[in-house]
């Protein structure tokens, strides 16, 4: 009978190598884990804590002088420019979206989502270059806010297009057959009970590009150029200041107040970035899987 | 069907996109590749000439006196700093996606994984300021000079000067940071999503839980890996700001040391376009625009075999958005 005993040996009679050498594994995976954490850690405090003391309320509500003032009208251009990228991008992206998952097995639908990809994956730099030799040369619109809105739009386009595909690929196929049944064609099946189903998936998507466009600077610096002032309505030959440039160019300058304003843009940028993954991830993402 | 032709075309809007952005970027700096020839990507100066003479005519376009353009400081930069980003992120994020995926208890994994994925989100901007405010500093007076008197003492690359924390491992080690969470978010899911009876079966032979997971489950992985570390490069090779403002922006300097400044393909567009503005024939410009372009036709390339390797080898249609 003792020959039916069990093979596996009980764990003190593996091999003390081996169970070294998994302590080890463990171990050093762990540390991975918690230098990413730390260091994660680590940029929130210093954005957060340097931000704070930099954050006054007179930061919100004036405009740039010089090497100091206040920010107001930088906020108000990354909105402007923002907002207008996601007028841009929302059409056309969700358009895209809704073609490369509705019709996913034509072949233009799978050179849609393959180029969308690689869009994504091209450089924001190349996007600003483009955008400054193109449209601030080339079509003589100079900075802009045209410009500046048109580059970001580029970058979100990718974005809200896959968003939106992985979206209405999540609603189930039943509910197509349904509409189908009763006689529905492709435009009332998609637009009348797909999109509706997709729609909190699609917004999510969309506030997440509305975070990339927040948060990007290059494709801006040379498209969208800066202003001390608030914008003045035009949408052509007349610059625009946003936040991250003044994250990247106060922080540069000797002055201490120069300094606090980059550090004030840079706890908005980052806390609004936050905020709308946070919201995305545990409420929109939530509400779309039920 | 009406509905459906009106949807493909705006569709279209995507290759369109991509399409004009090279088109462009090739036409406008059409006269730069007639002048710069192929010597532009093995010469390593980059010399406007002299703005305050008159311009002369060479090989049929109008040049400053004395301007050459060569870009091989850029390109050993880029490729430097990226391969060091991606020697550190890879280990890390190989790791992180193990512990996540297989030592972290399923309830707390999600949360962990977001807050580490989380970084994907922070704008490059900000890691640059972090890198230029705080890690700076800290690496060129604790972290250097300890690796110089270390490793420096065997290996001339990593001995004194160390400079002033400027540089290509500067550089290299917040690239990596930005970079790591997309190995370790594509690597984790990949992980979980590997079939339980695989598991089973190492351990049944007796195989520890480490074991089973380094000689079973990470072999299953590799091809994931492997594009997912495709999918790093193309964004370590493109990142701009955060290099800007850490690598202490080289000019025609080949780096002899791992401490030196160097520039990069895509931080050097943005330093350079100013200056480049100064040159009366727009030749500078659009020698910049040359670099745009080589730069989108790498990272397009870097991209698009990420993706076929991905989604041929995985054959799942998930895609990480980076």
């Amino acid at each position: 009978m003792t020959a039916l005993a069990p093979a596996r040996r009980p764990a003190h009679q593996i091999r003390l190598s081996r169970r070294f050498l998994s302590l080890t594994g463990w171990t050093l995976s762990g540390a991975c884990l918690l230098a990413l954490s730390a260091l994660m850690v680590w940029i929130l405090a210093v954005v957060f804590m340097r931000g704070m003391t930099a954050l006054k309320l007179s930061v919100l509500t004036t405009i740039t002088q010089g090497s100091g003032g206040g920010l107001l009208n930088a906020i108000e251009g990354t909105l402007v420019l923002s907002a207008g990228a996601l007028l841009l991008a929302v059409p056309f992206g969700v358009a895209a979206g809704i073609y490369s998952a509705e019709y996913r097995f034509t072949r233009w639908a799978t050179t849609i989502r393959f180029l969308a990809d690689v869009l994504v994956g091209v450089p924001s730099i190349v996007v600003g270059y483009f955008g400054y030799v193109g449209m601030v040369e080339w079509l003589g619109w100079s900075f802009s806010v045209a410009a500046g809105s048109i580059a970001l739009a580029i970058i979100s386009l990718p974005y809200i297009c896959r968003t939106t595909e992985l979206a209405l690929r999540q609603v189930s196929n039943d509910l197509r057959d349904a509409a189908y049944s009763l006689g529905a064609n492709d435009r009332r099946v998609i637009l009348g009970v797909c999109l509706p189903a997709a729609l909190p998936g699609i917004l999510t998507g969309i506030l997440l590009a509305l975070a990339v466009s927040v948060g990007e600077t290059a494709p801006l610096l040379y498209t969208a150029g800066w202003s001390n002032y608030m914008w003045d309505g035009h949408l052509t030959h007349s610059p625009i200041g946003y936040l991250t440039y003044a994250i990247w160019t106060f922080i540069n300058e000797p002055f201490a107040s120069a300094n606090a304003l980059a550090y004030a843009a840079a706890l908005l940028v980052t806390g609004f970035v936050l905020i709308i993954n946070i919201l995305a991830r545990f409420v929109l993402d939530r509400r779309a899987r039920r | 069907m009406k509905f459906r032709a009106w949807l493909a075309l705006v569709a279209g809007i995507l290759p369109a996109t991509l399409a004009a952005i090279v088109l462009f970027l090739a036409l406008y700096s059409w006269p730069a590749m007639h002048f710069n020839g192929l010597g532009f990507v093995v010469r390593d100066t980059w010399n406007l000439g002299n703005l305050y003479a008159n311009p002369i005519m060479r090989n049929g376009t109008q040049v400053q006196p004395g301007a050459t353009y060569g870009i091989l400081f850029l390109i050993v930069g880029t490729l430097a700093s990226t391969l060091i980003a991606l020697a550190i992120a890879l280990p890390m994020g190989v790791g992180a996606a193990i512990f996540l995926a297989e030592a972290v208890p399923a309830g707390l994994r999600l949360w962990i994984s977001f807050f580490v994925e989380l970084l994907m989100a922070i704008p490059s901007v900000v890691f640059g300021l972090w890198g230029y405010v705080v890690v700076i500093p800290f690496l060129g007076h604790h972290l250097y000079p300890l690796l110089a008197h270390s490793l420096g003492k065997a290996i001339p690359f990593f001995a004194e000067p160390t400079g002033s924390g400027y540089g290509l491992l500067t550089a290299g080690i917040v690239l990596s940071l930005m970079i790591v969470p997309i190995i370790a978010a594509t690597l984790r899911d990949a992980l979980v999503s590997q079939p339980v009876s695989l598991r089973e079966a190492a351990l049944g032979l007796g195989a520890t839980r480490f074991e089973a997971l380094w000689k079973v489950m990470l072999p299953g992985t590799r091809k994931t890996l492997i594009g997912a570390t495709f999918l790093a490069l193309g964004r370590a090779l493109g990142e701009t700001m955060a290099v800007l403002m850490v690598s202490g922006n080289a000019l025609n300097y080949l780096p002899h040391r791992i401490y030196d400044p160097v520039s990069t393909m895509a931080a050097f567009i943005v330093s350079q376009l100013d200056s480049a503005l100064q040159d009366p024939t727009g030749l500078a410009v659009r020698s910049l625009a040359e670099i745009a372009f080589v730069l989108a036709i790498i990272s397009i390339l870097v991209n698009a075999l990420a993706r076929v390797l991905l989604l041929v080898w995985n054959n799942s249609q998930r895609s990480v958005m980076v």
